[in-house]
């Protein structure tokens, strides 16, 4: 174990890694998701039951519903790792995860308001528990971000952030169960279940295809501003020493 | 004579929330003036303000304890009351959630008995089932100050950090209002009640531990 994690705990092994594989992430996740949204969006058949071709877009709504929750799981892990063994490369981690996540989450926010609009007739349907949970999901984002910036030091926006971070992790199965509640006793028109074991394969492979480039395409952006992240400060630590005057 | 520290900073909170002019009246006063403007706005049909009622209330109690927050920790860390804390010979948490405990009688509680009047003023039936509601209340607004203690401690070294503080526990009140709607509407079960204060238990018991790290934090 220790020699596989130390690979990604030292900056220069990440570098060395992150140099072929971020390259990598980008080429086959660019793949997956235009063979995803080619055979999404021309090949497989409209399904009259779900809104006719508005449901193409299910093509970018699952992979970045799948992204929004994996990504606010990575920022609670990546801000578990700094807390407890204050490892820079974690908080970078963090910080290079939280506006991706967010990005992502809107993503399925808006794509899921634009196939909301024909299939339920509406653009924000309260019923749904789904949409109601992204939306506190993106609120945790903002606030993770809006904390960090207010920080002074790197340091201190770190520590305040993984503990943000931290608290929201452990409430989001609160705030699902509570918004779950809440739908339940609002029981609104049916809603429709678009990912469900029953879907036929022709669908189901472009869509996992997608999805598996939607994550290879954020790891990919993650490690490249991982790589920036470094690189800043260790710039910024450079621009200290020329600074202090010699002798102290 | 000295007492434990936890009792100490307690005893302290609640003369700071007595200290400064209004006091508890101050919150109060914004929660029954912002429940004024939602009549102009919506319209006094009697119907939909009492159908509104239940929402609007855990809505208001969860602004006006928003904007009790700013200064919850922001004094002590500006006089040092914090290093003190640090150094005492108990635990930062308790020492917090004394602190915010203090806080949440002098500012939330006053909060929680009001609010069954503005039932009234939202055209609620006149029953003695508003006055069963105040335990409602007093649990909601509980976990409310419990989670704000948190983004009030999160916040505590930055200037003017009342909308920050705000915005980042939000997303936390969410179990809190929900459940509080829920428990105030007819045939909406027994159960309610109990997720509230399941969900209050829930906030005292993590709240205290992330106040400790965010309090250390900001001591630095």
């Amino acid at each position: 174990m220790p020699s596989f994690w130390s690979a990604f705990a030292n900056p220069h092994q990440f570098f060395k890694l992150t140099h072929r594989l971020a390259p990598a992430c980008y080429a086959l996740g660019g793949a997956l998701i235009l063979f995803g949204l080619m055979q999404g969006l021309f090949m497989v058949p409209s399904d009259g039951a779900q809104g006719g071709d508005v449901m193409r877009i299910m093509f970018l709504h699952v992979p970045s519903a799948w992204l929004a929750m994996a990504s606010y799981l990575g920022l609670a892990i990546a801000s578990f790792i700094w807390f407890i063994w204050r490892h820079e490369l974690a908080d970078s981690a963090a910080k290079a995860i939280a506006p991706l996540g967010a990005v992502w989450t809107a993503l399925c926010l808006i794509t899921g308001s634009i196939w909301g609009k024909p299939t339920w007739g509406t653009w924000w349907q309260w019923d749904d528990a789904r949409m109601m949970s992204v939306l506190f999901l993106f609120f945790l984002f903002l606030g993770y971000m809006a904390l960090r910036a207010a920080m002074e030091t790197r340091q201190k926006a770190a520590r305040a952030g993984a503990i943000l971070a931290m608290v929201g992790a452990i409430n989001v199965p609160l705030i699902k169960f509570s918004v779950d509640l809440f739908t339940s006793l609002h029981q609104g028109p049916s809603v429709i279940t678009a990912d469900g074991p029953k879907m036929a394969s022709v669908y189901l492979v472009p869509l996992i295809a997608s999805a598996i480039g939607h994550t290879l395409l954020f790891a990919g952006l993650v490690m490249t501003r991982m790589r920036t992240d470094i690189r800043e400060r260790r710039a910024s630590q450079i621009l200290v020493r020329q600074e202090t005057p010699h002798g102290l | 004579m000295s007492a434990s520290p936890v009792i100490a900073a307690f005893r302290q909170a609640i003369g700071e929330g007595w200290a400064g002019g209004a006091g508890p009246l101050l919150p109060l006063g914004f929660l029954i003036g912002a429940a004024v403007l939602v009549p102009l706005g919506i319209g006094t049909d009697t119907d939909t303000l009492r159908a509104l009622g239940p929402g609007l209330i855990w809505a208001l109690i969860a602004l006006a304890s928003l904007v009790t927050l700013e200064r919850l920790f922001q004094a002590d860390l500006e006089d040092g009351a914090l290093d003190l804390w640090i150094q005492a010979n108990a635990p930062l948490s308790m020492i917090a959630m004394a602190k915010t405990l203090a806080h949440w009688l002098v500012s939330g509680v006053p909060l929680a008995l009001a609010a069954p009047l503005l039932r009234l003023l939202f055209q609620a039936e006149a029953t003695t089932d508003l006055v069963r509601e105040v335990p409602l209340y007093l649990m909601g607004s509980l976990g409310f100050f419990a989670w704000g203690g948190v983004g009030a401690a999160l916040a505590a070294g930055i200037r003017r950090s009342g909308l920050l503080t705000s915005f980042i526990v939000l997303p936390l009140y969410a179990p809190t209002a929900i459940f509080g709607a829920m428990a105030l509407l007819d045939g909406a079960g027994e159960a309610a009640p109990l997720f509230l204060g399941a969900n209050m238990l829930f906030a005292l018991a993590i709240a205290p531990f992330a106040m400790a790290q965010a309090l250390r934090l900001a001591a630095d």
